[in-house]
């Protein structure tokens, strides 16, 4: 379990990771989405220990990062953006080398580093010096140094980066395997990744934590406010006067007229689908509805909205 | 520590490194002692090792520039530092790795009044205490270039500042000399004193086993470790 505390880290004047708090349950896959350059790589470094942060805590398994450090760090698996390999030395040496860097006990090196060879399928390329190999095996070989030692917790910095299709595939599918025994904390800026693979998502802008919740319940609870297209033929112009009498200030009215033709946006509050109380108005206010559909969030709007509705606010704070 | 001793000195002959030091070290070594020892017949090394201090400007540099600044080029240090192994850990094991390889030379040299001995009468304290205080000598360089090599993610840089450094406490008995008599006991000439780290040398050249300079080679080497794992640390702060 991991539990981060309203940590602050600023660079000079830069806030990178802005009183970021949250708590990481065991056995789940935790997504951290973020754009570019949100905080999502110092968090993980801070989470590590490799970084430390200004303000707030970091407990792994109830062991403080900078207290306790070698008690945490015994715990946590760390893959960085970068692989952290050593380029003159061979995939194996390198495995042996985390191995004794992690303590862990000469008789079970072995059989270990089999283990994850195979599980990563390094085995062809096991005498192969790190500087010689392409990127989707050094991001492998990455990963095979984070697994040694079996730490309960894994936290994988954009594991995808940089592979083909098809690796990404199968590292996503390792990752669904080792979720069954580790807690996973990955990072990615690509949505539809993060929405396949994690029980939770954790979004950050600007260092912020903006949502954190599974993915169902993020696109519903951003369907409670969903948008409708509509277009009517009105040639009385009266229907933005309907509305206003029925729906009293509920729904927000956004149109203008082409000629006969009133179209515009309704967006609703609240969870309610009005489609057919809808149809059912502007047929007795003999208004033929020209078209109507709900425009559906996506998780990928969820995203964008939550990531640039924290920059208006920014911009305008900078005014 | 062990793991990081042990890839260390392994790396060092993975890569050229280790072999441009030893080569550096027993080209200026074996040139001197056949010059002065063999050719010359001088049945102590005490002088050999005055004239050739020199060695380690060359040298140390050339040892210590990557041994920090690459891991850290490299992001490997993300690897060491989130590690369950401490700072100090990772510090010393890079510095026993470091003394490691520069032991071999050592070892080497220490043959060499056993080769003058079998011209003539040796005197072997005052021989081994020559090699122990150039031993002593190139640790405390060594400890200041570990502690360089921690300050950049740029090896040259590393190793013109190394270079930089070891060659002004080179020349500071010669500064020294330039201060004026009334200012021969003051602050001044004490700090200079400290940063002068092969005058330290003198005693063991001139055959005499100091303490005092024992203790300040080990002081020196104690104050940069102890600086280079401030320096890592401090890095995560910033």
């Amino acid at each position: 379990m991991v539990e981060v505390r309203d940590i602050v880290k600023r660079y000079g004047d830069h806030v990178a990771v802005d009183h970021l708090s949250f708590r990481v349950e065991k056995g789940q896959i935790y997504g951290f989405l973020g754009p570019n350059g949100a905080g999502k790589s110092t968090t993980m470094n801070i989470i590590t220990g490799y970084l430390a942060s200004n303000e707030g805590t970091v407990l792994i398994n109830g062991h403080d990062i900078l207290e306790e450090p070698e008690e945490a760090k015994k715990c946590v698996g760390y893959l960085p953006e970068q692989p952290p390999l050593y380029m003159d030395m061979t995939v194996l040496e390198c495995l042996n080398f985390a191995a004794e860097l992690k303590g862990v006990q000469r008789s079970e090196r072995d059989e270990m580093i089999q283990d994850i060879m195979e599980m990563l399928s390094l085995e062809d390329v096991k005498d192969r010096l790190v500087k010689n190999l392409s990127k989707g095996y050094r991001q492998r070989v990455g990963l095979g140094q984070a697994l040694v030692g079996n730490p309960e917790i894994l936290i994988l910095d954009e594991p995808t980066v940089g592979l083909d299709p098809k690796q990404i595939i199968e590292i996503r599918s390792l990752i669904k395997d080792l979720s069954k025994e580790h807690t996973v904390i990955l990072s990615s800026h690509i949505l539809s990744e993060v929405s396949a693979l994690c029980d939770q998502i954790l979004i950050i802008s600007k260092g912020k934590l903006v949502a954190c919740d599974t993915p169902q319940n993020l696109s519903s609870q951003m369907q409670g406010n969903s948008t409708l297209q509509l277009s009517v033929l009105d040639p009385e112009h009266k229907i933005e006067g309907v509305f206003a009498q029925k729906f009293e200030g509920a729904i927000h009215v956004q149109g203008a007229w082409e000629q006969d033709v009133w179209s515009g946006t309704l967006q609703v509050d609240g969870m309610d689908d009005i489609r057919a109380e809808l149809f059912y108005l502007l047929a007795e206010e003999d208004c033929p509805i020209l078209e109507l559909s709900q425009s559906r969030m996506s998780l990928e709007d969820i995203f964008l909205e939550l990531t640039e509705a924290e920059q208006e606010v920014h911009n305008e704070s900078d005014l | 520590m062990k793991a990081i001793y042990k890839r260390e000195v392994a790396g060092y002959f993975r890569s050229m490194t280790g072999y441009v030091f030893l080569f550096f070290i027993f080209l200026i070594v074996g040139i001197y002692f056949y010059a002065y020892n063999l050719l010359n017949g001088y049945p102590s090394m005490n002088v050999t090792f005055n004239s050739i201090t020199f060695v380690f400007l060359l040298a140390v540099p050339v040892l210590t520039m990557r041994v920090l600044s690459e891991e850290r080029r490299h992001k490997t240090d993300q690897l060491l530092l989130t590690a369950p192994v401490s700072v100090a850990k990772i510090v010393l094991g890079k510095f026993l790795a470091l003394l490691t390889v520069y032991m071999i030379p050592i070892g080497v040299i220490c043959l060499y009044p056993l080769i003058m001995r079998v011209f003539g009468k040796v005197s072997f304290a005052q021989n081994y205490t020559a090699i122990l205080g150039f031993f002593l000598l190139g640790a405390a360089n060594i400890a200041v270039g570990l502690f360089i090599s921690s300050l950049t993610e740029n090896t040259i840089i590393a190793a013109v500042l190394t270079f930089v450094v070891m060659f002004l406490s080179y020349i500071m008995s010669g500064l020294e000399s330039f201060l004026p008599s009334s200012m021969s006991d003051g602050i001044l000439y004490h700090v200079m004193e400290a940063c002068n780290v092969d005058g330290h040398f003198q005693s063991f050249v001139d055959g005499t086993f100091e303490v005092t300079a024992v203790v300040y080679f080990l002081s020196v080497m104690v104050v940069f470790v102890f600086l280079t794992m401030q320096s890592i640390k401090k890095r995560r702060w910033s």
